[in-house]
């Protein structure tokens, strides 16, 4: 990567909140280059002739369905898309991995077992591994032979990860760990062959290691009874003086923490743009039964509120789907400058993946909102035919829900993102004071009335896009200045925070999308995303006026309430638009694909 | 052994088909074009299955705008070492792509031509015939398997009420169908691979235009279902009789 210009106008993790961004540097599902097209044409081919077929079978967890499954994957080259070349694998750019996670959303329970398997089983491997534990391990699990699982979550420490009680404990010769303890909730544990295990040396030093099946005294738990995604196997994993060799330590001892945790940065990423995809396809299902069921001799599609059902839902996705990209290619593009600058693989990713840890972390409550909101809608649409387990949607619906739990809850990654904005503002590496500061002083100083610069007809749009910027840095900046250390124990305003930085960054992506579209293919052309990002911005300034005033009305009183009520006020403005038009433009697009077609 | 296969680009099955000038040109707008199945599935795997077996090479040749290149890129994808796309517009009738292909398969001294038994855009059969006519080489039509011992193929054929083993020396001309061989997905290597394989474009010989279509039309809408109660024979039958009119 000579090409030094390719990185201009990067925007570091957070700066989001404080700078403009241009839609010319937006990554968009209409800028796949053409091998992205055909690895994500192949994909849904694997999908359609081989796993879709089985579903039912996988759903019982029939044995060997699953895994021969996993071989195939691994022969088609999917398990090894972000495993080294010189591994085995396809080394394959974090934009393209992010294609293929959307596409294999929709295989339900065999897609948690490919991602688990893809992404927590192999990547400390890939990123921290020895390279005799790379050579030893990574072409077997590219290749399928070997099947991985990874072993974090506890009984008594789930959110609390370091919390663990697993030890390590050296032998007396030197040669050996010795590991003790159990780890609850393990993906893939029925089949895994290798167990990435977290385990405190002397109960103290947490540490990753790569412990192998055969390995005398593990043993497994019965199969949980879980809500959805039954199809994946889910054990407890026994580990009773399981002698693992010390050449089997992953990383540094005392620095498993590295491993977690930015192992679950990427997971974060990957299971919103898993969420959008599973949400897509919820849609599609809704939108085809909606245009078969007939009720009053009419389809129901035709109906108002089945429309606005339809539409919001694409809408939602719309909002995810361009976030998800904008993301994706801010971590892909930061990898690549950090490659250019000389940083290995492994570091590049990871350092890439640690600069937007605070995306991450959003993303991933948006994406399992979002999910949840479309399957629960798509449910409502199929009427009593969605209660039914005949139907595809009620398993959907029931596999959705681990989305906002696992991986972090949702509550945990709210709080962890405004945790992360505010150290990195700590850290000098965000200047958020003196943006909150300018916005202070904007808000003492008598408002213009005048009509801004002309945008276009998204002028509206993009204005609302920064007044959330500044009714985030009004809020949260305020919290920030009049609690200082007490406001990481007011979560209820974290929280209120956190949404109003999801409504931004949603807001802002769907818009820069729109743009260029607009760029590129003109206003006529792009008439229904153009009512895409009105009806997003009118409905979400709304939800950020809501938690803002939830949040001002926590700490604040009197007339610098009022004050800042105000102003928040004004940041939340927004001229009338008929959504409801706008929405039933959009069902009449989604009726008839009879999907997400944007 | 030499293996030549012709793909051909055919319209996505999803897409919604439409016609202009006044209904005697397909509209290609916003079309999604994907390899014909026949020639994809059977010809062109079956080809590569052999060549796996027997060494040898395989070549595909589509006959096309610099826009399919993407279509046939997925052909190298799939295995095939190299492709050749015959510079020519969506104008040319059966004979005029025949012709070019005819060509292409002459110069290159090809042991095997295969095609698929029909395009499932046209479905007009027309191609393989008139290729081997050209040729002057057999042509052997909707075979459902081919083995090779040397140079001599064994080859069943689907044919009225039963199948038909035949045996032929290469060269010849063959139109595969179903069951001669099982779709490939591309791997991530072969995706990789891809853009590294050659893909020669040439142009194409004018040829005499020997058909021109005159008018597409759509087949009518299907007419509403009407549901009559598994006790109420009587109103079927009348319905069958009166409104139907086929008893």
């Amino acid at each position: 990567m000579s090409n030094t210009t390719e990185f201009k106008n990067l925007l570091r993790g957070g700066e989001f909140l404080i700078k403009e961004s241009n839609f010319q540097d937006l990554f968009t599902p209409a800028d796949l280059d053409e091998e992205q097209q055909m690895i994500l044409q192949s994909t849904n081919d694997f999908l359609d002739n081989e796993i879709m077929p089985k579903r039912d079978r996988i759903e019982v967890q029939e044995e060997g369905v699953t895994t021969t499954l996993l071989e195939q994957a691994g022969e088609l080259g999917l398990l090894g898309l972000a495993v080294p070349e010189e591994f085995g694998g396809m080394g394959k750019d974090f934009n393209t991995n992010s294609i293929v996670v959307e596409a294999m959303a929709r295989a339900r329970s065999f897609t948690l077992s490919w991602g688990a398997h893809v992404g927590i089983g192999s990547l400390p491997i890939v990123y921290f591994g020895n390279q005799q534990q790379k050579e030893k391990y990574l072409p077997k699990l590219a290749s399928g032979e070997l099947k991985a699982a990874y072993c974090l979550t506890e009984p008594g420490s789930g959110s609390d990860a370091l919390g663990a009680k697993t030890r390590a404990d050296l032998s007396e010769d030197g040669k050996h760990y010795v590991l003790n303890g159990q780890k609850m909730w393990i993906t893939n544990s029925g089949f895994a062959d290798i167990f990435i295990v977290f385990a405190k040396i002397d109960g103290e030093k947490f540490t990753g290691f790569i412990v192998e099946k055969t390995m005398p005294g593990l043993s497994l738990g019965a199969e949980e009874k879980k809500m959805g995604i039954k199809g994946s196997s889910t054990r407890l994993v026994f580990l009773e003086n399981v002698k693992v060799p010390v050449e089997n330590l992953l990383g540094e001892a005392g620095k498993g923490h590295l491993i977690a945790f930015n192992i679950l940065n990427i997971g974060r990423y990957k299971l919103a743009i898993g969420s959008l995809g599973a949400a897509k396809d919820a849609l599609r299902q809704a939108a085809v039964y909606a245009n078969e069921r007939q009720q009053f001799k009419t389809p129901i599609a035709k109906f108002g509120a089945i429309q606005y059902k339809l539409a919001e839902m694409a809408i939602q996705i719309y909002a995810l789907e361009s976030a998800c990209y904008r993301a994706s290619d801010k971590i892909d593009n930061f990898e690549k400058k950090l490659l250019s600058e000389g940083k290995d693989f492994s570091s590049a990713i990871l350092g890439a993946a640690d600069e937007y840890a605070i995306e991450c972390a959003f993303l991933k409550v948006h994406g399992s909102e979002v999910l949840d909101y479309c399957v629960d809608e798509a449910v409502q649409v199929h009427g009593g035919m969605g209660f039914s387990e005949e139907t595809q949607i009620a398993g959907a619906y029931r596999d959705a829900r681990i989305n906002r739990i696992f991986e972090g809850t949702n509550e945990i990654n709210r709080l962890l993102t405004v945790d992360q904005l505010l150290k990195r503002a700590m850290a000098g590496k965000l200047d958020i004071m003196s943006a909150a500061m300018g916005v202070q002083k904007e808000l003492m100083a008598i408002p213009s009335f005048g009509a801004g610069e002309d945008e276009g007809v998204l002028t509206n749009e993009l204005n609302a896009v920064r007044n959330t910027k500044k009714a985030i840095l009004l809020v949260a900046g305020a919290a920030a200045q009049k609690l200082m250390t007490k406001l990481k124990h007011e979560q209820e305003i974290l929280m209120n925070i956190a949404d109003m930085i999801i409504d931004l960054y949603a807001m802002e992506s769907t818009v820069l999308r729109v743009q260029k579209k607009i760029a590129n293919e003109g206003e006529e052309a792009a008439a229904l995303e153009i009512a895409i990002a009105k009806t997003f911005v009118s409905d979400a300034i709304e939800r950020v006026g809501v938690n803002g005033k939830h949040a001002l009305q926590s700490f604040a009183e009197g007339d610098e309430l009022r004050m800042m009520l105000m102003g928040l006020k004004r940041y939340t403005k927004l001229d009338p638009f008929n959504t409801k038009n706008a929405r039933r433009a959009v069902a009449a697009k989604i009726s008839e694909d009879q999907a997400y077609s944007f | 052994m030499k293996f030549l296969v012709c793909i051909s680009l055919v319209p996505d099955t999803t897409t919604k088909i439409s016609f202009v000038d006044n209904d005697t040109k397909f509209n290609n707008d916003k079309v999604q074009w994907i390899l014909n199945p026949y020639d994809e599935w059977y010809a062109l795997v079956r080809a590569l299955e052999l060549k796996e077996a027997n060494g040898g090479t395989v070549t595909v040749v589509n006959v096309g705008p610099a826009a399919n290149d993407q279509v046939i890129r997925k052909a190298l994808a799939i295995g095939a070492d190299d492709a050749i796309r015959i510079d020519g517009s969506d104008d040319l009738d059966s004979y005029g792509i025949a012709a070019n292909i005819a060509a292409v398969a002459k110069e290159g001294a090809y042991d095997l031509v295969l095609l698929g038994k029909e395009t499932i855009s046209y479905n007009g059969s027309n191609i393989g015939g008139m290729v081997a006519e050209i040729l002057g080489q057999p042509f052997i039509s909707y075979a459902t398997s081919l083995d090779l011992n040397g140079n001599t193929a064994k080859i069943s054929r689907e044919i009225e009420g039963g199948k038909e083993i035949v045996e032929a020396n290469a060269p010849f001309v063959l139109s595969a169908a179903k069951g001669m061989a099982e779709q490939r997905i591309p791997n991530m290597k072969g995706i990789m691979q891809a853009k590294t394989k050659p893909l020669k474009v040439v142009p194409a010989t004018a040829t005499p235009t020997l058909t021109s279509t005159v008018k597409y039309e759509l087949p009518p809408a299907k007419a509403a279902v009407k549901l009559i109660s598994p006790d109420n024979v009587e109103e079927l039958v009348t319905l069958l009789h009166n409104e139907a009119k086929v008893i």
